[in-house]
């Protein structure tokens, strides 16, 4: 076919064709993923009991705003990067800013705290378990992302897909809010960003494969 | 701005419109910018370059929507012009690598007695690849011109079905030249 042809073709009938976009496939597929995510959730670890006790704690709202926030930053950073040519600009510091928060409230809590107890605040009683539960339940919502994304044109994969990876992590670090008992911001400021650099890391790697077009 | 950036956006917002004369121009502008910059990047494969712009086009179709009306047009077009220009030489990089030898002469030189602008690759044929979900609304709508409530009566399928087959078969043609390459 020569190009002559193909600009001919590709210009017949396109005020016709059907539009989608990345930007409305990701809401959908997020709030359906919702729904896998706290059953594996219930399934796996099971809401904790003491759940309306500690929400009587600031810290319990503060710790649910630091993974929505990590997550929708993670969203929007995967809708910008799904243009191409788009740069992340100023969604860098929508990133750092829930991160450096909690880093700060961990400083506040490590501080004056007595040299035994700091280790203890750190640690809390399920640092073991706590980021691979995360990445376990940010599945659903990582299928959901990458499916979504398909519909976008990312010319960075690696980063894209990163930035899809942590949405999901924030969406997984929700759904696991509502089990985990660890409340100090320095246990929060580490094992669960770990927990949601997995699926970050998972979906660096799979970017390139996943999200080419 | 530029000339031909503002030249080529209000191309594109007529052609988003649905002004089809309108995408056609846009297109055809594009194409003889796109060329030149293939070429110049394509220097030791001109063969190739009638192939990748082909692919570029396809790629500026079916992404058109991710196109952000803040931003400047021609950053968008470079973007994905410069993302296909990478994808081919890696996908060219890895087939070389398994295939060809280093010292390949021969191919050289039937290289040169091609038409520059003959594509090697048939996207007519691919087009024939395709299943028929997708094959027949691209037929009707693109190729023959019949309008999408034609072409549904044509093929007994659903107006939005029609339109569908049109979006995703376009992207799956574009699947295959990536996965053929």
């Amino acid at each position: 076919m020569k190009t002559e042809r193909l600009v001919a073709m590709l210009a017949r009938g396109a005020g016709a064709e059907m539009r989608s976009a990345a930007a409305h496939r990701v809401p959908i597929a997020l709030g359906l993923a919702l729904v896998p995510t706290f059953a594996l959730m219930q399934i796996l670890y099971g809401v904790r009991p003491t759940l309306a006790v500690d929400s009587a704690r600031w810290m319990f709202w503060a710790k649910l705003a630091f993974v929505l926030a990590i997550g929708l930053a993670g969203w929007a950073a995967a809708l910008r990067l799904g243009r191409p040519g788009a740069v992340l600009a100023r969604l860098r510091w929508a990133l750092a800013a829930p991160l450096a928060a909690m880093w700060l409230l961990a400083a506040a809590e490590l501080l004056p705290a007595a040299e035994g107890g700091r280790a203890a605040l750190v640690l809390g009683q399920t640092w073991l378990e706590c980021p691979l539960r995360i990445a376990i339940l940010s599945l659903p919502a990582f299928l959901a992302v990458f499916w979504a994304m398909r519909e976008a044109a990312p010319t960075r994969l690696r980063l894209a897909g990163a930035a899809a990876g942590l949405c999901a992590g924030g969406v997984g670090a929700f759904a696991y809010t509502f089990h985990c008992p660890e409340l100090a911001a320095s246990f929060l400021g580490l094992w669960y960003v770990i927990g949601m650099l997995i699926p970050a890391a998972a979906g660096a790697w799979l970017g390139p494969r996943l999200l080419r077009w | 701005m530029s000339d031909y950036e503002e030249r080529l956006r209000g191309l594109l917002e007529r052609a988003l419109q649905g002004d089809e004369a309108a995408y056609r121009e846009f297109l055809q502008a594009l194409v003889v910018r796109l060329r030149a910059f293939l070429r110049r990047r394509l220097t030791r494969a001109p063969d190739e370059v009638e192939d990748l712009l082909q692919e570029t086009l396809l790629a500026v179709h079916n992404q058109r929507h991710t196109y952000d009306r803040s931003q400047p047009l021609t950053a968008w077009l470079h973007a994905i012009a410069k993302y296909k220009l990478i994808d081919c030489l890696r996908r060219r990089a890895r087939r070389e690598l398994l295939h060809e030898p280093l010292d390949d002469a021969p191919a050289l030189l039937a290289a040169e007695d091609r038409d520059a602008s003959d594509a090697r690759r048939d996207l007519t044929k691919l087009l024939q690849a395709l299943p028929p979900r997708h094959r027949g609304p691209i037929e009707c709508v693109k190729l023959q011109g019949l309008s999408v409530a034609e072409a549904a009566q044509r093929l007994d399928m659903s107006e939005s079905a029609v339109k569908i087959g049109v979006h995703r078969g376009l992207k799956a043609l574009a699947a295959k030249i990536r996965d053929e390459g």
